[in-house]
């Protein structure tokens, strides 16, 4: 019944503000692409867009940190360095240094759910970029692999030094992922692993991880920018065809992970200010309801009025900073909010503060101009997501995302659409069945000695 | 059904090209570069005066516009470095009658990105919004940039998180190189010496009043320039930028702002070391005054800095990461201002290899006063002369580099001139600058990390004097 009225109600508001800007007419979000699947089973998906002479070559494997098993956790990671080392027909080091005599900037990254490679350059060289692709996902290993994975071991290491050990707060996520999930479920190690794991790793680990996960079958091949569709599709033919298909890759079956009471932890770290973390398990990635938790967020913690941050940041001033997001994963996703405490203010206070807040949405919708707000700003997101080709993040990275996640690639529109069909209805329900007090993980970063 | 389709399809064309088989032995052959055009800066003025640069794009339905006044924090007076950055910070705080709330809500309900942050040499309220609520949202921009109220609840609430941002500060190995380098190369009194968000004592002193006067000496259309990139043109943009920003008038005299002196050059090489106890890397940085940013031989020292560290391949990468995986990474750069800004070769390296790591920046810095191999050459001048047009994709990316022409008033051909004045670098340039610029005998290493592992190794390779600098020392 309240809902009813309150849809009404943004119905209405809507026509107001259509009818104040006559030009503001939503423009459609399309990527328009070809789509096709070579007979190794490699999907390949093409879209052009000239507004620069640039093409984005971008590579998704379906396979994370979520794939590896007790024991070897960060191989997923460890792999995606050796990716950069050569391979059959490529000479170390080659990789990157006919990329950059070529102009292009390339990387890569893993997460629990994929790995993503991109290779960003001039028109011209679009040839080179797809015989060193289809080099190294048709043929890895040569000789010279073994010693490789020893050196991207010790760059690994000093990675994890440098962006978890040596970080204030660093451990934090590492107790999260142990306390959210099970021990042996996929998501309960970090994706960086473990020192022990990664000194463990074995060139038979690469090996076996390379024809179970990096075959064509289990990828998908995005080209976008400044290209000829037809001169292109022989380009992918004439490189790919011969990269020999896997087996097809069994989907994960992960115990289940739930949370039936308050998971409780304080752990120290060298930091001058306590940090407080709460965290629960909500839909997983385009799973109804996990558009919903990104509107929470947002009303939460994006910018100055967001109910967490005006609370405890801009009018008790009792916290240094506050964040509330949906990490949406495939399996299962997780929300989490992370706020620090003011010099002199304790972390009881801010939890409290939190829960007063979280209560009120569960007792009241949250009004029409912030829901409007919020999606406002989505909206707005979106198009500034359409305008980079490359990189991570760029139209090519998101056409493959979608591509894994929804099936389709130019889901954008849909995706949108998610959010717009967001009410305040269901916020209200969302937090009430996803953020409940009482069965969450609340992890307390305090000053003192690491242990 | 359609997918069985598009697999038959698929099928039909790989058979009929089975003949074309790739040839691995070599790299295919690369065509010839495209060339990039860039479109026209259009420029105008609005009846005040104030000069108004318009590129269109129009790729998405964005809009982005950013108001750039060539004053930044190195027009701090001294005694009050930060009051720049904190007036810039301020400007959205409360302004033309609205609250610091109130204008949040009222930005963000349009979907639009606004902020207001300043640089040494620059301060700037940039926003990007759709372009469908572009009339509805420069209003509120010009509120930001010329009527800002500067409330005094808002700077004490700002003060305090600045404040706190320098307490944490403490934790992180990275944020106490930060500090501690450029004071080291610069010294306490010369602005460069001081972050531009400026040390506790000055933030805790700084007024409202403090913020007014930098903003009324600085913020003037006369000092100012109005950069507009998007899906828009100069017919419909231009009554809206007229109607927000045309009635802006200076008041009193413009500030006379006195240029930021080059600071003296370092004299010989000195390792200063800062304690933190368990740190699992080392951050080292190693340089000195480097150079400004009208140096005639920018795009020489832009292929002298890739070969040296400014990409994945470069040397110091190479040594550090890929052949000696001490660190994840290595880089170095020339930070280029109104004056000369340091230059520096940075890495956080393990901390048992830390003396090591120090050897082999040695190594490659000192590699730089030889010849460059021609092709390693090729390689860093196709790496930036063809990156360059990347560099001018999204309405952000293009608004940013027109910033470059505005702050450091350039003319237009800066960018047309940008890649055939890299093609014309010579392996005998590289070595000319690296002798003047790359003096590694002269440059002050400054390591933060565990001293109780690293000092000893450190002492050992006989660098220099040493001196230790307490960690107090660099918040003051």
């Amino acid at each position: 019944m309240t809902r009813l009225t309150f849809k009404a109600l943004t119905i209405a508001l809507a026509l107001v503000l259509l009818g104040s800007s006559p030009q503001a007419q939503t423009p459609a979000l399309t990527v328009p692409h070809t789509q096709f699947t070579l007979p190794n089973g490699l999907n390949v998906i093409l879209h052009r867009d000239t507004s620069v002479p640039v093409v984005a070559v971008n590579v998704w494997y379906h396979v994370g940190s979520a794939n590896e098993r007790v024991g070897r956790t960060g191989f997923a990671h460890l792999f995606e360095h050796v990716m950069f080392e050569g391979s059959m027909h490529v000479p170390e080091g080659s990789f990157d240094t006919w990329l950059e005599a070529a102009g292009a900037n390339n990387n890569g990254s893993t997460n629990t759910d994929r790995t993503n490679y991109y290779i960003d350059l001039p028109a011209n060289a679009l040839d080179l970029a797809l015989f060193l692709e289809s080099d190294r996902m048709g043929f890895l290993l040569d000789d010279k692999a073994p010693g490789k994975v020893d050196g991207q071991r010790d760059v690994v290491k000093n990675e994890k030094r440098q962006s978890v050990d040596n970080q204030p707060y660093g451990q934090a996520f590492v107790e999260l992922s142990s306390l959210l999930y099970p021990p042996g479920h996929p998501y309960s190690w970090p994706v960086i692993g473990s020192m022990e794991d990664l000194s463990a790793a074995s060139f038979e680990d690469v090996a076996r991880f390379f024809r179970t996960y990096y075959v064509p079958n289990n990828a998908s091949l995005v080209i976008a920018g400044d290209i000829d569709l037809a001169n292109t599709r022989k380009l992918v033919e004439k490189w790919f065809d011969d990269v020999p298909r896997g087996k097809p890759v069994p989907p994960l079956a992960p115990p289940s992970a739930v949370l039936d009471g308050v998971k409780r932890k304080t752990i120290a770290d060298r930091v001058q200010l306590p940090r407080l973390y709460l965290a629960w398990h909500t839909p997983g990635l385009l799973k109804p309801g996990d558009a919903t938790m990104d509107i929470i967020a947002n009303l939460l913690s994006s910018g100055k009025n967001s109910r967490l941050y005006r609370r405890l940041v801009y009018d008790l001033q009792i916290a240094q900073d506050v964040s509330a997001f949906q990490q949406s994963q495939a399996l299962g996703s997780n929300f989490v909010i992370i706020a620090t405490a003011r010099p002199g203010q304790g972390l009881d206070k801010i939890q409290a503060v939190i829960d007063e807040e979280l209560d009120k949405l569960r007792k009241e919708m949250p009004a029409a101009r912030e829901m409007t707000r919020a999606l406002n700003q989505t909206e707005a997101s979106f198009y500034r997501n359409m305008e980079r080709v490359g990189g991570f993040g760029g139209k090519a990275d998101q056409l493959n995302a979608y591509f894994k996640s929804a099936g389709t690639p130019d889901f954008f529109d849909k995706d949108l659409a998610r959010y717009r069909a967001v009410t305040a209805a269901e916020v209200q329900a969302a937090v009430d069945r996803y953020l409940p007090k009482d069965r969450r993980v609340e992890l307390s970063v305090i000053p003192g000695d690491k242990k | 059904m359609k997918k069985t389709l598009i697999l038959l399809c698929a099928l039909a064309t790989s058979i009929s090209l089975s003949a074309q088989q790739p040839d691995r032995k070599l790299p295919p052959p690369i065509g010839p570069a495209p060339s990039l055009k860039l479109p026209a800066i259009q420029k105008h003025k609005l009846s005040n005066g104030l000069a108004v640069w318009i590129v269109e794009h129009h790729e998405v339905p964005l809009a982005q516009v950013n108001l750039i006044v060539r004053s930044g924090s190195a027009a701090d007076p001294i005694g009050k470095y930060g009051v720049g950055s904190l007036t810039a910070a301020m400007l959205d705080e409360g302004a033309g009658g609205r609250s610091s709330l109130d204008l949040a809500d009222a930005i963000e309900f349009l979907g639009a990105n606004l902020s207001t942050t300043s640089s040494f040499d620059g301060s700037s309220v940039r926003m990007s919004v759709p372009v469908s609520k572009l009339s509805e949202a420069l209003p509120l921009m010009a509120d930001v940039a010329l009527r800002p109220s500067f409330p005094a609840a808002e700077l004490d609430r700002l003060r305090q998180e600045r404040l706190t941002s320098l307490l944490q500060a403490r934790d992180n190995v990275g944020a106490l190189v930060q500090l501690a380098f450029p004071r080291i190369v610069f010294g306490p009194t010369h602005r460069y010496g001081t972050s531009a968000n400026g040390l506790p004592a000055a933030i805790e002193a700084l007024t409202v009043a403090d913020l007014q006067a930098f903003y009324g000496a600085h913020f003037r259309p006369d000092n100012a320039t109005l950069l507009v990139v998007g899906d828009l043109t100069p017919t419909t943009a231009l009554p809206m930028l007229e109607k927000a920003f045309g009635g802006w008038q200076s008041t009193g005299m413009a500030a006379l702002v006195a240029e930021v002196p080059n600071a003296p050059q370092l004299g010989k090489r000195q390792v200063y070391l800062v304690d933190k106890p368990e740190a699992a890397q080392s951050q080292i940085r190693i340089g000195w005054v480097g150079v400004p940013r009208s140096t005639p031989d920018y795009a020489v020292l832009e292929v002298l800095n890739t070969v040296l560290g400014g990409s994945f391949t470069s040397r110091l990468n190479q040594n550090l990461r890929e052949k000696n995986g001490y660190a994840y990474g290595a880089s170095s750069g020339f930070d280029m201002r109104l004056s000369a800004g340091p230059f520096l070769a940075a890495a956080g390296v393990q901390t048992d290899k830390t003396a090591d790591a120090l050897r082999e920046f040695f190594n490659e810095l000192n590699g730089m006063l030889t010849l460059v191999p021609a092709e390693e050459l090729n390689k860093a001048k196709n790496y930036v002369a063809l990156g360059f047009p990347g560099e001018f994709e999204t309405t952000g990316d293009m608004a940013r580099k027109l910033e470059e022409l505005v702050i450091y008033n350039l003319p237009e051909s800066t960018f047309s001139s940008f890649v055939p004045g890299v093609t014309a670098v010579t392996a005998a340039d590289v070595q000319r600058a690296a002798a003047r610029f790359i003096q590694p005998e002269r440059m002050a290493v400054v390591i933060v990390g565990d001293l109780k592992v690293i000092e000893g190794p450190i002492r050992a390779l006989n660098l220099g004097p040493i001196t230790h600098v307490p960690i107090d020392n660099l918040f003051r």
